[in-house]
């Protein structure tokens, strides 16, 4: 990620021109700045590559996909399991990836377990990120009673660990001869039982920063205007301020969704979060750790697949905060010193700009 | 001021009591404590049940079994009273005990990695924000977010593998081939080439200092089989000296304060001769003495300071304090250099001295620098591996707080009236730029002792957080409660810290009354 350069070439000394005086929409100025972001660029094409390799690959849901084994599948042991793909000539291979030790397909394995993480990472997303707002709309916009009691609901959340949840969880989930519908579900969807029980508990922060977001836009004046106009609530929170909070909530569930991947893969390493048959990135590692000296194969693809993930996420959320920030001018050092302008009191304020 | 906090620990103490209810009932509701005696066959297995049973007190239902639990842990808040009761774990100890040595095990891992992270992080941060857009700024940000996305579990099994078992490995027979040698001098050049900044040609004439430095040290290390026996000697610690001398005079007073120079400098001076002076007396080190010792490095260095006066006696002062404590440090780092060899020949370490378990070696003897050693090898995966993980964090921070300040309209105002750089930086920026960063740190502190769970668990460390994993596995109500009492206590009084410090340290900033 060398470099920043802006798509828009700059007329004035290295400074984007301000969008805003084009007379375009929110929407379009965030859509032009996010492409205009290279890291995010780079992180959504990686992913995105990740993402249709790993559920077209071995199949998802029953549909069959277009790799020749499964995760479970053995087959014999080809040059001791080493990785067949090379580079020079470039190579597939029967087994791109390698085999573990009783002949099953790494590169099966490895896509089976980066849908579960992209399954949970989703599902995370979604439910933290309504959980979050609701709560975090309704403490924020309506203050007094409901403030109160939600608040104190987040903070015993909070400070409960997700580790004990989860290992309640498991233990609840493996107990299948008491033949509860909890254990029923959980034995036959593991990972989307994990992402929904991830997603119950991470919304914590997301209520807290939309409770900000409200407490200050809720005493703006165009919320007085709606509601001397007579709009209700409900068309209040939807219509008036939600637009407003919007770039808050994407960039934090992006957020929120990354280190999801990270706590389901550290689950899984503990033996709380997916468990064999099925398997994840981090339950990989865990089974894996321990033949590094023999097979290091097997533990640095699924670890490669973890970090790729999650960095990617990193960058697109990156970019999306950027494109979100009101404030922010892009401001291109390298332009700027070519023209020889002075490029110290330029108000470029950022956050977590430029890659 | 007093009815906010007064009102906060209130809240505090309602939500801590929510909160242990909801996690006492979730670990006594996650399994049965009983199954591995249900499923044996051995002949005693009523006996084994019954003292279980009597031990957990089964029969009791868990909201009734909570507020016993409840009554035992009020009395800890009686002062001096010494009758604290936590219950005891499925093993018969008390819970007490046990979360006294775990908190130990946890503070010695987590402390060292936090204060690092802290430091290192905060320098980057605000390096790359005075350097923004540069090669460095787009390197150190790729590489927080690299840093920010690895599992912490697989960071621990590579540093293992190669930082333990390579890495002793190469200590048995240290010899590092010339080309390695260029290689990673080669690797010090680029690095410090894109760290210097400025024009093409100082970025190339620094980067090959470093690159011809590096490789000759390393060549000239491997000759003399340093890597063997270790050690800095008077020379190097006296060349040292005089860079840390002018490092910290440039950064605390800058080098046009002659007096603040000459104190550092004079500071060095008595480190050297006090480097020979005091070498008997570090054989009969202890830790108690060491920290004389430091606190005796400060106070000289004031006093150099002090004497040598000028215009600005603070400013000598401080330069001379924060060199000598250097000083010291080299000269405590050359003492652990010549302990080494003996460390490393000890029959207990076998010449595999960095370890990748446990916190340190059993049965190991020896006097203070063989044990603090000992300490040092088994910290040093962890430790590394945790200032991975959250370095990233302080960084970005850091950073961001960093170029918002630095487009303060004071910052302006300082410049225009002709200060130097290093005064708007280290006075006027730096300063406020930490304000923000103030309450992020008491923060994770207030985070600190329950932080480490999976890394405690990769590297077998007997802390809070394997308490709590063992006490959850065997689904022993007890430990996690102990453990989750201590994490959820500081983690409520260090938040109340931090928003206090914000107020004070930011008058801006009121809190409610």
């Amino acid at each position: 990620m060398a470099e920043s350069a802006g798509v828009d070439v700059p007329d004035v000394v290295g400074i984007e021109p301000i969008l805003e005086a084009k007379g375009l929409s929110q929407g379009q100025i965030v859509r032009k700045r996010f492409l205009g972001h290279s890291g995010a660029i780079i992180g959504l094409v990686v992913f995105a590559i990740i993402f249709i390799m790993a559920f077209t690959s071995v199949g998802y849901a029953g549909i069959p996909g277009w790799w020749k084994y499964s995760h479970e599948d053995v087959s014999p042991l080809i040059h001791d399991g080493a990785p067949t793909a090379s580079i020079f000539p470039p190579a597939w291979g029967e087994h791109p990836f390698g085999q573990d030790r009783i002949g099953r397909d790494l590169f099966a394995m490895t896509m089976r377990g980066a849908q579960q993480s992209i399954t949970i990472m989703i599902v995370i997303g979604l439910i933290a990120g309504l959980i979050g707002v609701i709560v975090g709309a309704l403490s924020g916009y309506f203050r007094g009673w409901t403030e109160a009691v939600l608040m104190r609901l987040t903070d015993v959340i909070i400070i409960i660990p997700a580790l004990l949840l989860a290992a309640v969880m498991a233990q609840l989930a493996g107990r299948r001869d008491s033949g509860s519908w909890f254990a029923s579900f959980a034995s036959n969807n593991g990972v989307l039982a994990i992402g929904i029980f991830l997603g119950l508990i991470s919304w914590v922060g997301l209520a807290r920063l939309m409770r900000g977001e409200f407490l200050s836009l809720r005493e703006r004046e165009f919320v007085d205007a709606a509601r001397i106009s007579g709009a209700s609530n409900a068309r209040i929170i939807f219509k008036h301020i939600l637009p407003n909070a919007v770039g808050v909530l994407i960039v934090n569930v992006t957020l929120t969704m990354s280190a999801a991947i990270l706590t389901e893969t550290a689950l899984s390493y503990l033996g709380v979060g997916v468990k064999a048959p099925d398997t994840s990135l981090g339950l990989l590692i865990s089974q894996n750790q321990a033949a590094f000296a023999t097979r290091p194969w097997l533990f640095w693809f699924p670890g490669l697949f973890i970090v790729l993930i999650c960095l990617s996420i990193n960058f697109i959320g990156d970019g999306l905060r950027d494109a979100f920030d009101p404030r922010q001018k892009k401001f291109n050092a390298k332009k700027a010193a070519e023209i020889e302008v002075d490029p110290a009191p330029v108000t470029a304020f950022d956050e977590l700009k430029g890659k | 001021m007093v009815t906010y906090i007064v009102r906060r620990l209130i809240t505090a103490a309602l939500i801590l009591l929510g909160a242990s209810f909801l996690v006492y009932l979730l670990t006594a509701a996650s399994g049965d404590p009983l199954e591995e005696y249900r499923a044996s066959s051995a002949p005693n297995k009523q006996q084994l049940i019954d003292a279980r049973t009597e031990l957990l007190q089964l029969d009791t239902p868990a909201p009734l079994r909570y507020f016993k639990w409840l009554g035992g842990a009020a009395q800890c808040l009686i002062p001096f009273a010494n009758s604290c009761d936590l219950g005891k774990n499925i093993a018969g100890q008390p819970i007490t005990d046990a979360l006294g040595h775990a908190l130990i095990q946890t503070l010695t891992l987590v402390t060292g990695a936090t204060i690092l992270a802290i430091l290192i992080g905060i320098t980057l941060g605000i390096v790359t924000a005075l350097r923004q857009y540069s090669t460095l700024d787009y390197g150190v940000t790729f590489m927080a977010f690299l840093f920010f996305s690895l599992p912490i579990f697989w960071v621990a099994v590579l540093l293992k593998e190669f930082g333990a078992i390579g890495f002793n490995d190469f200590l048995r027979n240290p010899d590092v081939p010339m080309a390695t040698a260029l290689g990673i001098g080669a690797v010090a050049g680029v690095i410090t080439a894109v760290a210097a900044g400025g024009a093409m040609k100082r970025r190339l004439l620094t980067g090959g200092v470093a690159f011809l430095f590096v490789s000759a040290v390393l060549i000239y290390f491997s000759a003399t089989e340093w890597f063997k026996n270790p050690g800095l000697g008077p020379v190097v610690i006296a060349i040292a000296g005089v860079g840390i001398a002018f490092a910290v005079t440039l950064l605390s007073a800058g080098l046009k304060n002659r007096k603040a120079l000459q104190s550092a400098l004079i500071a060095v001076g008595v480190g050297l001769v006090v480097y020979f002076l005091i070498q008997p007396l570090l054989d009969e080190a202890t830790f108690l003495m060491m920290v004389l010792l430091a606190v005796a490095a400060v106070l000289v260095g004031l006093a150099i300071g002090f004497l040598m006066g000028g215009y600005d006696r603070g400013q000598s002062m401080r330069a001379a304090a924060l060199t000598s404590f250097l000083v010291g440090f080299l000269i405590m780092l050359d003492r652990y250099m010549q302990a080494w060899p003996s460390y490393f020949n000890n029959s207990r370490v076998r010449g595999r001295p960095i370890a990748t378990i446990g916190a340190s070696t059993p049965n190991i003897e020896g006097d203070f620098w063989i044990l603090s050693l000992d300490s040092f090898t088994h910290l040093i995966l962890p430790t590394l591996a945790l200032i991975l993980i959250s370095l990233a964090g302080y960084t970005r921070f850091t950073r961001a707080s960093m170029l918002e300040i630095m487009n303060m309209d004071y910052i302006r105002t300082a410049r225009a009236k002709g200060l130097s750089e290093r005064t708007v930086v280290m006075r006027h920026a730096f300063r406020n730029a930490l304000i923000p960063i103030a309450t992020i740190v008491a923060f994770d502190i207030g985070g600190l002792i329950g932080g480490a769970v999976i890394t405690e668990s990769v590297f077998s460390v007997r802390g809070m957080g394997f308490l709590f994993l063992d006490g959850i596995q065997h689904i022993d109500p007890n430990p996690v409660m102990g453990v989750f009492i201590c994490v959820a206590i500081t983690a409520m009084v260090f938040n109340l810290i931090a928003d206090l410090a914000y107020s004070a340290l930011d008058p801006r900033v009121r809190v409610k009354a």
